[in-house]
């Protein structure tokens, strides 16, 4: 197991040199931060030139990349090309409200999901079967930013009418309140709601599937046979090993969880990391843009890992060597 | 509504499957001409595709969503003669209107007085355009190359293995956003562009998987025997074999790359103006929430030719599955 987790970390390596090459050449070639300093008649040559040599600019893009991995290693990502501001203290910060946001979410919808996957399995083609299989239906097909912006237009429109605040329509927190604030819940509870539907549509669905695949085979009608009780069979019994499958959905959902989480953190203005890339990417800003895609790229790596060695863990028919 | 993806659903009324005979006994299609019937394995894989034909025809939810599509794309299609009003002509005597059939606005009018009806049935235009358009090259991309990486092995493989994991281990809305943003802001074609670049590598896989597994089968050696060569056997025998994943997997990508233009173009790197786009257009909701018809309208249509996109691709997919032979009532 030790030799598989080295062998994939080891893999993911040059994967991730290579695919962070690709995007920096891309950048760089598509788009010139210096645009606006040379359309502005005030900056003088001298100091083009200079704050070209500074950030490296006048160097082959080979060559910039170098520089730019030596400042993820030494410099902790480097600074902003826009602000000239260390980038870690802004990535930090919208790192731990995005997981905030995340972690909340993808739990409900984990929980949830499940327990319905569950249900609708047992009682197949019932009336409730068919309402989730609907909602999830829906929630495949509704985009991101649409149900985002239902919810937050629901909750301005009471705030404006009643003059209730029961959920906040935007940003993080008001000052002087902590992470685990009654207010900073009101304020993620629409932007939690948002990636927490999708979710669930995704794994609703995919535990149904599984458990349907289990619940028809021999063991179960064993299990059934020998007179265990129907709790018992469906609980220990089906659900355990249906529950194997939706773990590596739900780390392939990791990076599609990413993508949501920036779509919706736009629509709420909540100062997370999806969000911070949308306005650095609006602005050009290369360092900025490659930090988040670098940061993400990593933990999508490491989700799928853990999905592989809990996946071999759990089900003793799989073997990795 | 029926029930698109049970796996292993027992046969409901017990009836055995319809009995396919290898052989002449299939009345011939009309529009196929006389080369199917140069062996006597093309007809068999069209008895075969006879019977999704009529499996997709049956499927009922499939069948209601395809008229759906049907009309919503048709209006799209001949936008310019359904809209009562050109996309951006400006009223500025009828700002932020309700719908109301006074004027014919049946959508309302959105900030500066355009008719929103107009926009959005213009914007399903450029939704379809993008779907279909990124659906169409992203397949024929990934065909051709899972093909080729499958059939032949070797370097081309290797070089679409590493792309495939390049493409897995990156967050696909930032890489789009990122290439939109750069490149393809602007018109409908280069943002589908960008799209179709992205795409093809799903399909590229499963392509790859058949013919990997394929071009081992004897009716290839026989093929090979009787001389035929290296593109003949992979276009015309086993190809046929890969179409129900391929038009499965394309059919959803049309729903997949509209959500995806939509979500691009909401978040101002996508479609720009003047071309309206659904996504676009829900901008204008967002700047306007007390105006529930700016937001309402875009979205539900997105909503409406996504669900019945994907179901048509269940519905597909029930169909073509060559294990199932079950005639679904």
């Amino acid at each position: 197991m030790l030799t598989y987790i080295t062998r994939r970390i080891l893999y993911s390596i040059p994967v991730l040199i290579v695919s962070t090459f690709l995007i920096f050449s891309f950048v760089s070639l598509a788009g010139d931060p210096r645009a606006n300093m040379l359309a502005n008649p005030n900056f003088s040559a001298i100091t083009y030139k200079n704050l070209s040599h500074r950030y490296h600019l006048d160097r082959p893009i080979p060559i910039r990349y170098g520089y730019w991995v030596k400042d993820v290693f030494t410099n902790k990502l480097g600074v902003s090309l826009r602000t000239s501001q260390p980038i870690w203290p802004d990535i930090a910060r919208t790192l731990g409200h995005s997981a905030q946001v995340i972690f909340i979410a993808e739990l409900i919808a984990m929980i949830l999901g499940i327990a319905v996957g569950i249900f609708s399995a047992i009682r197949q083609y019932s009336l409730f079967d068919y309402f989730f299989t609907s909602v999830s239906f829906l929630g495949y097909a509704m985009p991101t930013f649409w149900l985002a912006l239902l919810l937050q237009i629901l909750f301005v429109d009471i705030y404006l009418k009643w003059h209730v605040r029961i959920f906040y329509t935007a940003g993080l927190n008001n000052p002087g309140y902590g992470t685990w604030s009654l207010d900073r819940l009101q304020h993620i509870a629409l932007p939690v709601a948002t990636i927490a539907i999708i979710s669930f549509a995704l794994y609703s669905r995919y535990m149904r599937a599984s458990m349907l695949d289990v619940i028809n085979t021999d063991y179960v009608r064993t299990a059934r046979a020998k007179g265990l009780s129907e709790w018992h069979v469906v609980m220990r019994h089906v659900v355990r090993n249906a529950m194997i499958p939706i773990l590596t959905v739900a780390a392939l959902n990791f990076g599609g969880v990413i993508g949501g989480a920036l779509i919706t953190e736009s629509v709420f203005t909540l100062d997370g990391m999806g969000y911070y890339f949308v306005q650095k990417l609006g602005q050009l800003d290369l360092y900025a843009v490659m930090a988040y895609l670098l940061i993400t790229a990593i933990s999508i790596i490491v989700f799928n890992l853990i999905a592989d060695v809990l996946y071999g863990y759990l089900d003793p028919r799989i073997r990795y060597d | 509504m029926t029930e698109p993806t049970t796996p292993a659903a027992p046969d409901d009324d017990g009836v055995l499957p319809p009995v396919q005979t290898i052989g002449g006994t299939v009345a011939a299609p009309v529009g196929l001409g006389d080369a199917a019937y140069e062996a006597g394995l093309e007809v068999e894989a069209r008895s075969q595709w006879s019977y999704a034909r009529r499996r997709f025809l049956r499927h009922r939810l499939a069948m209601g969503s395809l008229v759906g599509l049907i009309l919503i794309f048709g209006a799209g299609g001949i936008a310019n003669l359904i809209a009562p009003y050109a996309f951006d002509q400006i009223d500025l005597n009828n700002v932020l209107h309700g719908p109301t059939t006074n004027g014919q606005h049946y959508f309302g009018t959105d900030e500066i007085g355009r008719d929103y009806f107009s926009r959005v049935i213009y914007g399903i235009r450029t939704s379809e355009t993008v779907g279909l358009f990124v659906a169409g090259v992203s397949s024929t991309i990934g065909l051709i190359i899972g093909a080729f990486a499958g059939y032949y092995g070797g370097w081309l493989d290797n070089a679409l293995m590493r792309l495939t994991d390049l493409v897995l281990t990156l967050p696909a809305l930032a890489i789009l956003l990122t290439a939109a943003a750069l490149l393809g802001q602007g018109s409908q074609w280069r943002v589908a562009v960008i799209l179709a670049l992205f795409f093809w590598t799903g399909l590229a896989r499963i392509v790859r998987g058949v013919f990997l597994s394929l071009r081992e089968k004897e009716y290839v050696e026989a093929a090979k025997a009787a001389g035929s060569g290296d593109l003949r056997i992979m276009f015309r025998h086993i190809l046929p074999n890969t179409l129900g994943p391929v038009i499965v997997n394309g059919t959803l990508s049309v729903a997949a790359a509209i959500l995806v233009e939509a979500a691009l173009s909401f978040l101002g790197f996508g479609i720009k103006p003047p071309t309206p786009a659904l996504g676009a257009l829900v901008v204008s909701g967002q700047q306007n929430p007390q105006k529930w018809w700016l937001t309402i309208f875009p979205g539900l249509t997105i909503v409406l030719i996504v669900l019945c996109i994907n179901f048509i691709g269940d519905g597909l997919r029930d169909a073509l599955d060559p294990t199932q032979r079950r005639i679904r009532a």
